[in-house]
């Protein structure tokens, strides 16, 4: 049987954890199915079609999935979904919101945020913040997976020539509405996307001084992130955060300023290739993981650093 | 308007699990145990919401062993005026716990239900939204601000590009995300009295489910040690190792 995933876009472009999921896929079936659920999503479904490993785009173009409205886009996964021996989805918001209620409806387990396919019915998934790494078997006939993007490799997104198939099911229940949205605007990649990550903890004393850290970040095309301390502090917002309860990312190069390194931090980035740490503190935790550290103040050491890059 | 908020029994986050060496699963013999954040702020919403006079009761129900009722009484002092606590095993699946709680929903009939976003435990994020799905309502996952108007909840959720606000019909479901409240501490006082708030306790037989089991767990192992690193002793250093060691800019 074959496998549908859910692609993660913004009805203009296919997004880089759809890569991912697709790559965890292919370790499980050949034959996968692409779902692309939105609004003048053409575009998508065309980017879609390109990726290496798709064998058939499914387009579903309708105002009620403009939003990703999980209520409206659950009940249509739900229907295809009797097709396929696995229902997978990356585990971005989107995924993390509509999964499980797609799941409870096929009155099945979902496996969250996969990071190892051992068989096609058995999986590693990290628990308790990434210290303990369970084995899961599914028992289910319909196997609900969210994968987690920095565990896979990204399947390549061109060469490919999956056909596509406009599906023309709507399914609109009214049940919730969309009212706005404030999306942040960067030029910088995006967190779990990006080569190198460049992150802030407590240390940095206030939102603005996050700004030495942008500065280090555009000379190394780095995506700026902050560890939950700073979030809770108020210095920057929550989709910044990198962590258990954040934004898990897996970088060549991490490079961590005014962190402690407490264990639901760690759990977010301690797979990354390179972690540098910089910290006044020479306790701090975050040197325990760090292949680099620097005991130092980072409001001198920061500005050093992007002189020197 | 009825409130009903659910609370899970989880490891303190401060404490570093260890796995047991049979690697049957995580050893949490004599490890301090403690209210699922988010569940904390899953409260705090439920118990504000009273205060603003939005909410007329808040009910607080757990799922789990007997000692979770400790919990409850955590919330019961925190604000909630009773609880409910469904005995099963230690950890039932999402799913099964997801069937229970939307019992409860049924016979309790609350406008609102509030949820944390995942328990830092099993780190699953699953069972408010298998909730929402088993009852046929509107949810709206990993809230940061809540606001009530005549006979709907607009949410603003924290979503990976920024944030997003839908209007949901009520009844509906929201589960917190980290910055939509700061939980307050239980003062003794209230923790004396919620002794004495009313607290049943139920079976799933009781609320006539049958729970199933979905998946089975094969090992749990300790993850891969990251090998301890070097110090470096100015930033000058520290290029260098990145450039020419590392190769990483």
């Amino acid at each position: 049987m074959a496998i549908l995933i859910i692609a993660e876009h913004d009805n203009s472009t296919l997004k880089g954890a759809t890569l991912n999921a697709v790559a965890a896929a292919c370790q499980i079936d050949a034959d996968l199915d692409l779902l692309v659920a939105g609004a003048e999503c053409q575009a998508v479904a065309e980017q879609a079609s390109k990726v290496m490993g798709v064998s058939k785009v499914l387009l579903a173009d309708h105002s009620a999935y403009e939003h990703q409205l999980a209520e409206n886009l659950c009940e249509l996964v739900v229907e295809l979904s009797r097709n396929y021996s696995h229902v997978i989805a990356p585990a971005t918001s989107n995924g993390k919101n509509v999964l499980p209620r797609v799941a409870a409806l096929l009155d099945v387990a979902q496996i969250s945020d996969i990071t190892s396919v051992e068989s096609e019915d058995t999986f590693q998934r990290p628990i308790y913040a990434g210290n303990a790494i369970a084995t899961v078997q599914s028992q289910d006939p319909i196997k609900v997976l969210t994968v987690r993007g920095a565990a896979f490799d990204a399947a390549v997104a061109e060469g490919g020539a999956a056909e596509i198939v406009a599906i023309a099911t709507v399914c609109n229940d009214e049940l919730s509405s969309f009212v706005g949205e404030e999306v942040a605007v960067s030029d910088r990649p995006e967190l779990t996307a990006a080569k190198v990550v460049i992150s802030g903890g407590r240390g940095m004393g206030n939102g603005e001084n996050f700004s030495l850290l942008e500065k280090v970040a555009d000379k190394l095309g780095a995506a700026v992130g902050a560890s939950r301390a700073a979030v809770d502090a108020g210095f920057v917002p929550n989709d910044m955060q990198v962590g258990q309860t954040g934004k898990i990312v897996a970088p060549e190069l991490y490079i961590a300023v005014g962190i402690s390194g407490a264990i639901q931090h760690l759990a977010g980035m301690k797979d990354s290739k390179v972690i540098v740490a910089i910290n006044k503190d020479e306790e701090a935790p975050i040197f325990q993981v760090a292949d680099y550290g620097l005991v130092a103040d980072l409001f001198e050491a920061v500005p050093e650093l992007e002189a020197k890059l | 308007m009825k409130v009903l908020v659910t609370v899970k029994r989880v490891i303190d986050y401060n404490v570093k699990v260890r796995v047991k060496s049979d690697h049957s699963d995580v050893d949490l013999g004599n490890v301090k145990m403690a209210l699922n954040p988010f569940c904390e702020i899953a409260v705090e919403e439920a118990v504000r919401l009273k205060e603003a006079g939005s909410a007329a009761e808040v009910v607080v129900v757990s799922v789990g062993r007997k000692a979770c009722q400790e919990q409850v009484r955590t919330a019961l002092a925190l604000g909630a005026d009773r609880g409910i606590h469904i005995e099963t095993e230690a950890s039932p699946e999402s799913l099964n716990v997801a069937k229970l709680l939307a019992k409860v929903v049924e016979h309790e009939q609350p406008d609102l239900i509030i949820t944390g976003k995942q328990a830092i435990d099993s780190d699953n994020n699953q069972t408010g939204q298998m909730l929402a799905a088993l009852l046929n309502l509107p949810q709206g996952t990993f809230a940061s601000e809540l606001k009530l108007t005549d006979g709907t909840v607009n949410v603003t959720r924290e979503v990976d590009g920024g944030l997003q606000t839908v209007a949901l019909k009520l009844p509906a479901i929201v589960t917190t995300d980290l910055r939509l409240n700061e939980p307050r501490y239980a003062s003794l006082p209230n923790i004396m009295k919620a002794k004495r708030k009313p607290l049943e306790v139920k079976t799933p037989a009781d609320l006539g489910v049958e729970t199933k089991t979905h998946t089975k767990l094969v090992k749990v192992t300790p993850p891969a040690e990251r090998q301890g690193g070097i110090t470096v002793s100015s930033v000058d250093e520290l290029v260098e190792k990145l450039k020419y060691d590392a190769k990483v800019i």
